[in-house]
């Protein structure tokens, strides 16, 4: 007997690396992650019971390769490339790393020609090893819907005839940006999520972070790679606290600190001391430089607001996102009076009219302000436009809140 | 994304109930909504998709929680509008979900001229929270 949960972990680390001899062997992606998933398949009904085999690696090898070879022979026109196959196998010069394989599989499946509603499934199974039922439950659709997105997708990178190798160094930072877009829209799904099973849905976090640690392993001297990671973090460390006992979301300023965990913090922290001096300072880590200040303040009071105020500053210079300006007044305001705050928004209609977030940002601002007739039209205008429901119960309360206050 | 769209029958758009068709018409309809059904199926883009059941069926419930609920029958008569049927489904942007209504509304009805019926399209409330 070995613990479910042993077995799962294992099955996960190997996953991506039989698939990685599978591709290397047979050149056909889309068919060797179906073998792959079958194995994997049947290693977690049989390894809980019959206990581990002696190579756990090598009997997913076998049994991924027996299904492939099954399959193939079931399609006779496929006959000719089994052919093909053998013939091109010699060539392969020096057999790379698991370690380089995994990372080879991660930037094919976030390649750029998917977009990131077909590359997170498919970075979640074929790297993560998640069935694909746990990946329907955790997006919360059919499983069938979401069997025909990844297989979409795979036929999707056949066509494209992206080669299976690392990026070349005219790619790299194209391929590497969309890699770490991808695990980081993983990351706060899970993070972020206020519907569905709560369970479920933040095993996305943790595998988000699982992949991270991966990519970082194998590329550690990446300063955004160590960004991201660490930025992942230092935001997985609130989680306890982010959320109410009715699921309501707690602002930053309210939660409770005791309840962040220090471990993460202690680890995010040191990853981004190690990595901000070396090199070019890129947007992970200046966003997680910025979790890294919330925290590391004991209080909210005592938050290092100048400090977040100039690290929003570079990021809006580096990037020229609004919603990095948005922050940013936010910042400006807690340095400055909500007045400097509001004053930083007024160009920001023309790009973000009619987005919820501008209204929601004045509108805290607003609230800071004494201005309590604008702030509550201001929630209001939000809570009706955000497609989240955690948000829009927040916002709803804040206008409840200031009205019920208004003198009558 | 996730969203509901949905197919409204409306009294007034000029577009005779579907018992008035052809059989033609009503097959070359039915072929037309089949094939949107199997396209959204095989994008992965497909979460549910029901026609509801006429008017005459609907029923009316309001309660106090306390007293047993108050029913009525039926859609009232007077009523312009009612929903038909809707699909639910996952897309990547707010443009394909409206891409998918424009195929629904240009559904052909009698001598194969497209229904035009107004298509509601809505978001339904499944994105993240932001951190506040």
């Amino acid at each position: 007997m070995t613990a479910r949960t042993d077995v799962e972990d294992l099955l996960r680390e190997l996953a991506p690396q039989v698939l990685g001899v599978l591709v290397r062997r047979c050149g056909d992606f889309d068919d060797a992650e179906d073998a792959v998933q079958e194995a994997l398949l049947a290693a977690a009904t049989r390894w809980p019971d019959e206990g581990l085999p002696g190579n756990p690696r090598g009997w997913l090898v076998t049994v991924a390769s027996r299904r492939l070879t099954d399959t193939w022979r079931a399609d006779q026109a496929r006959r000719n490339r089994e052919d093909l196959t053998a013939a091109r196998e010699p060539a392969t010069p020096a057999q790379p790393s698991y370690r380089d394989d995994s990372l080879a599989l991660l930037f094919l499946c976030c390649h750029p020609v998917l977009t990131p509603g077909s590359a997170i499934p498919l970075t979640l199974r074929a790297v993560g090893g998640l069935t694909t039922a746990e990946i329907a439950a955790a997006f919360l659709v059919p499983e069938s819907t979401m069997a025909k997105r990844i297989s979409r997708a795979k036929k999707h990178i056949k066509a494209s005839g992206i080669p299976f190798r690392m990026p070349s160094p005219d790619q790299w930072t194209e391929r590497l940006r969309s890699v770490l877009h991808v695990l980081y829209l993983i990351f706060n799904e899970g993070y972020a999520a206020s519907t569905g099973p709560r369970v479920a849905r933040s095993e996305l976090s943790n595998e988000a972070i699982r992949l991270t640690r991966t990519l970082h392993a194998g590329l550690p001297d990446d300063p955004e790679v160590a960004g991201l990671l660490a930025l992942m973090l230092l935001t997985d460390a609130r989680r306890p606290a982010r959320t109410g006992p009715d699921g309501e979301l707690v602002p930053l300023a309210e939660q409770d600190r005791t309840s962040w965990d220090q471990d993460l913090i202690a680890e995010g922290s040191a990853l981004l001391s190690a990595v901000l001096p070396r090199r070019a300072v890129g947007e992970y880590q200046l966003q997680a430089a910025i979790a890294a200040i919330h925290d590391e303040a004991p209080t909210a009071e005592q938050t290092d607001w100048p400090q977040i105020l100039a690290l929003y500053t570079l990021l809006e210079r580096m990037t020229g996102n609004p919603m990095v300006t948005l922050n940013r007044a936010i910042a400006a305001a807690m340095v400055h009076g909500p007045a400097t705050g509001l004053a930083a928004l007024a160009g920001l209609d023309t790009h973000l009219g009619g987005h919820h977030r501008l209204d929601a940002v004045r509108a805290h601002l607003l609230e800071m302000d004494g201005e309590t007739e604008a702030a509550i039209t201001h929630y209001r205008l939000a809570a009706g436009r955000t497609t989240s429901l955690a948000e829009r119960d927040y916002l709803t309360a804040r206008a409840a809140r200031l009205g019920a206050r208004r003198p009558l | 994304m996730k969203y509901l769209i949905m197919m409204t029958y409306s009294s007034d758009d000029g577009v005779p109930p579907p018992d008035e068709w052809t059989p033609d018409d009503v097959k070359a309809s039915w072929a037309h909504m089949q094939q949107i059904h199997e396209e959204l199926s095989e994008a992965g883009e497909l979460l549910a998709a029901e026609g509801l059941a006429g008017r005459e069926t609907a029923k009316f419930v309001t309660s106090d929680g306390v007293n047993a609920p108050v029913i009525t029958d039926g859609v009232y008569p007077e009523a312009k509008e009612f929903l038909a049927g809707f699909w639910m489904v996952d897309v990547d942007s707010e443009e394909r979900a409206i891409e998918i209504a424009a195929r629904t509304s240009a559904a052909p009805g009698p001598g194969g001229k497209p229904t035009q019926k107004r298509i509601e399209v809505r978001r339904i409330m499944d994105a993240p929270a932001p951190e506040w």
